[in-house]
């Protein structure tokens, strides 16, 4: 395993950090993509030897992480015009520490659970943003931050995913599947859906279903 | 080949449909592909045939054999429905609509017959992508509201279904194997890691409990159900959460061969008997009609893991009463559609008299609410009796008690909605739809139950053989 790999974990949790802190969408946008450039790295580093598998499943990671579905929601964002600020329903504050309180709770649980040492520091990152996902997802107001949301709780979930890729490659590939979910239906179908109908994309409208 | 097919012919004709320029053929072409795929699953059932393939990643094992003919049957019935349903609405396009059907039903047969954890969890995912051109489907904000919320609930229920797959590899790694496949799963399961088994459990429990909806992962479903048309109701409530309660099936059969079967089967009492008393909380003065169906869909998820829980007896109970519950959802959403369809509203409020507006559909609602409210002669009576005395046998009396308690609230409060829409008189200020009970548009509801019905006073040994080889699987009954 190369050298490289702590730095690539570490700048995940940095970005996580970074999600909760920034006030503008493009740059959360941003945070999401890099930390998808960032596990399809990983994913080529963590194998031993160079390998074709991995560097092709790393690289189409990184397009589709990084730059088609990046892409597909900054062309959202534009076409909508609305205000560039995140606008959570929390203060910025809060989400930096409940993403704090997240983080350790993370540390504490991974080191609960039997991880192999090569693992150590991936597993606790695999939690933490998985955590930042949920936080992201459930104090933003945006559609469009939601999405952002759920994106990181997956890249939690494909950081996981590479502990096993070697063992069981095919399975951990789908997790690349799971984007998508997210690329072609919510935003092909349902963002345009919102916009046309709401003429904002602010999901806190979306509240007529009740009983 | 067999076993490619089923899912391979509603993939082609959900490509064909797609590509018909013909509005009338496309959704012609939805009820023919339908009667395919339950000839070819009648061929598989009856001659027993061998469905072993691709090196075993797909074969129709024990609950496969019980869901599939399940599925097929109410896809069918669905299909009938469909050019009715369509005819109502000659303003909306329908050929997304036509094609996903068709995806969802490759999908739920591919959900059956997988064997392989991936292959299983990607059918599960792509079920979820094409239930969302149907929800969808009226394009208004309230139909736009309850997609969102079932994609970005749903969509974080597949994320934690597929981290809990990676958890169950990961607990494997222990036990020096590398084989994703069902069978291998269930073998090597003893050696594996024990804190990573019981978490892998937890998290699968919760990602596919959402796509049953049980509660508290429910929150989609009243807006989903509410939302989408009756037929879908019915697609989602018959098919989709059965095929997650299969999934659900496979792990805790796993677990409990690992020796976590305890831990497992108190987390589904526990979720089962919350599931059942959130559905009767909301069902009490119910106005929107759907949304009760919707929470109704919630108590009987409850049960169906309630029942898996408790095991034994009432594990045989548990997976006839996923027959029973799917059938009776059928009958209920078509009536509520057609119910709809006849006021142009779901409420309480305007919906009354439907026993004299369209005299077969609220007929129809009716039996539909006595069936699922497990009154004989209704098959769910059987079922949830079969259960019942599963706890008894096995000494749970509290939990017994609880259970007849809850279901005597939920007859209660659905009764009430339902008997304010089926008596009375029609509101003479609504103004006329157009709609009339036709063949179309209550045969396939009147087909459903009197399957229900034929199952509440006689089971045919062979059903009865395949719910028990499925039983058996878990163990003891």
């Amino acid at each position: 395993m190369s050298s490289l790999v702590d730095p690539f974990v570490l700048s995940i949790l940095v970005l996580n950090f970074l999600l909760l802190g920034t006030s503008r969408i493009s740059a959360a946008i941003q945070g999401s993509a890099l930390q998808g450039v960032a596990l399809g790295i990983l994913l080529v580093l963590i194998h031993g030897d160079p390998a074709p598998r991995p560097v092709i499943v790393g690289v189409v990671a990184i397009f589709i992480k990084g730059a088609l579905i990046p892409g597909m929601l900054r062309r959202a964002l534009r076409d909508a015009a609305l205000r560039r600020e995140v606008e959570p329903l929390v203060s910025y504050l809060t989400s930096l520490l409940l993403g704090a309180a997240a983080t350790g709770a993370a540390i504490w649980f991974a080191s609960t659970l039997p991880v192999a040492p090569a693992h150590a520091l991936l597993v606790p990152c695999s939690f933490a943003t998985i955590l930042t996902g949920f936080i992201l997802l459930t104090t933003r107001r945006k559609a469009i931050t939601q999405v952002v949301g759920y994106l990181v709780l997956e890249n939690g979930v494909f950081a996981f995913g590479l502990t096993l890729h070697e063992v069981m490659p095919f399975l951990v590939e789908l997790g690349v599947l799971l984007d998508l979910l997210v690329g072609i239906f919510v935003f092909g179908l349902v963002i345009n859906a919102i916009r046309r109908e709401l003429s904002s994309l602010d999901v806190t409208e979306l509240d007529k279903l009740r009983d | 080949m067999l076993t490619i097919l089923l899912f391979a012919i509603p993939l082609a004709f959900a490509a064909l449909v797609a590509v018909s320029r013909d509005r009338r053929r496309r959704v012609q072409l939805v009820p023919f592909a339908a009667f395919v795929h339950l000839a070819l699953t009648a061929y598989v059932t009856i001659t027993d045939a061998e469905t072993r393939t691709l090196a075993g990643w797909l074969e129709l094992d024990a609950f496969g054999r019980l869901v599939l003919p399940l599925l097929s049957v109410l896809f069918f019935a669905c299909s009938l429905y469909l050019p009715s349903y369509l005819a109502l609405r000659p303003n909306r396009p329908n050929r997304m609509f036509c094609a996903s059907m068709l995806v969802f039903l490759a999908m739920m047969t591919l959900i059956t017959e997988s064997q392989h954890l991936g292959v299983m969890w990607v059918a599960l995912e792509m079920n979820t992508l094409a239930s969302a051109p149907l929800l969808i489907f009226d394009r208004n904000s309230r139909s736009v509201e309850a997609t969102w919320k079932y994609i970005m609930i749903g969509g974080v229920g597949i994320a934690l279904a597929l981290l809990g797959s990676f958890f169950l590899a990961y607990a494997q790694l222990a036990s020096g194997h590398a084989s994703l496949l069902f069978g291998d799963l269930v073998r090597f399961a003893p050696l594996m890691s024990r804190p990573w088994l019981e978490i892998a459990f937890v998290l699968l429990f919760v990602g596919y409990g959402t796509k049953m909806g049980l509660a508290p992962m429910h929150s989609w479903k009243p807006d989903a159900y509410g939302e989408a048309p009756g037929l879908v109701g019915a697609l989602l409530a018959g098919g989709l959460t059965t095929c997650a309660f299969l999934a659900l099936l496979r792990f805790y059969h796993i677990n409990d061969a690992a020796g976590e079967g305890e831990f497992a089967r108190n987390l589904m009492i526990v979720i089962g008997l919350v599931s059942m008393a959130v559905g009767a909380a909301f069902m009490i003065r119910q106005r929107d009609i759907k949304r009760m169906l919707a929470y109704s869909s919630v108590e009987h998820m409850g049960i169906l893991v309630l029942g898996i829980g408790i095991g034994g007896l009432a594990t045989y109970g548990a997976l006839l009463h996923l027959i029973n519950n799917a059938l009776t959802k059928g009958v209920l959403f078509i009536a509520a559609a057609n119910i709809h369809r006849a006021y142009g509203s779901k409420h309480v409020d305007v919906v009354t008299g439907a026993w004299r507006k369209v005299p077969v559909s609220g007929a129809l609602f009716l039996a539909g609410f006595f069936a699922v409210t497990a009154t004989p002669p209704f098959a769910p009576f059987i079922s949830e009796l079969a259960i019942v005395r599963g706890m008894f046998e096995t000494g749970r009396y509290t939990i017994a008690a609880v259970f007849l308690g809850l279901i005597f609230i939920v007859f209660l409060g659905m009764g009430q909605t339902v008997l304010e829409v089926v008596q009375g008189t029609p509101p003479t200020d609504v103004p006329d739809t157009g709609y009339r009970d036709r063949l179309g548009t209550v045969g396939p509801a009147l087909l459903l139950l009197a399957l229900i019905v034929l199952l509440g006073v006689y089971i045919p040994a062979d059903l009865d053989a395949m719910v028990h080889a499925a039983a058996d699987v878990l163990g003891k009954t």
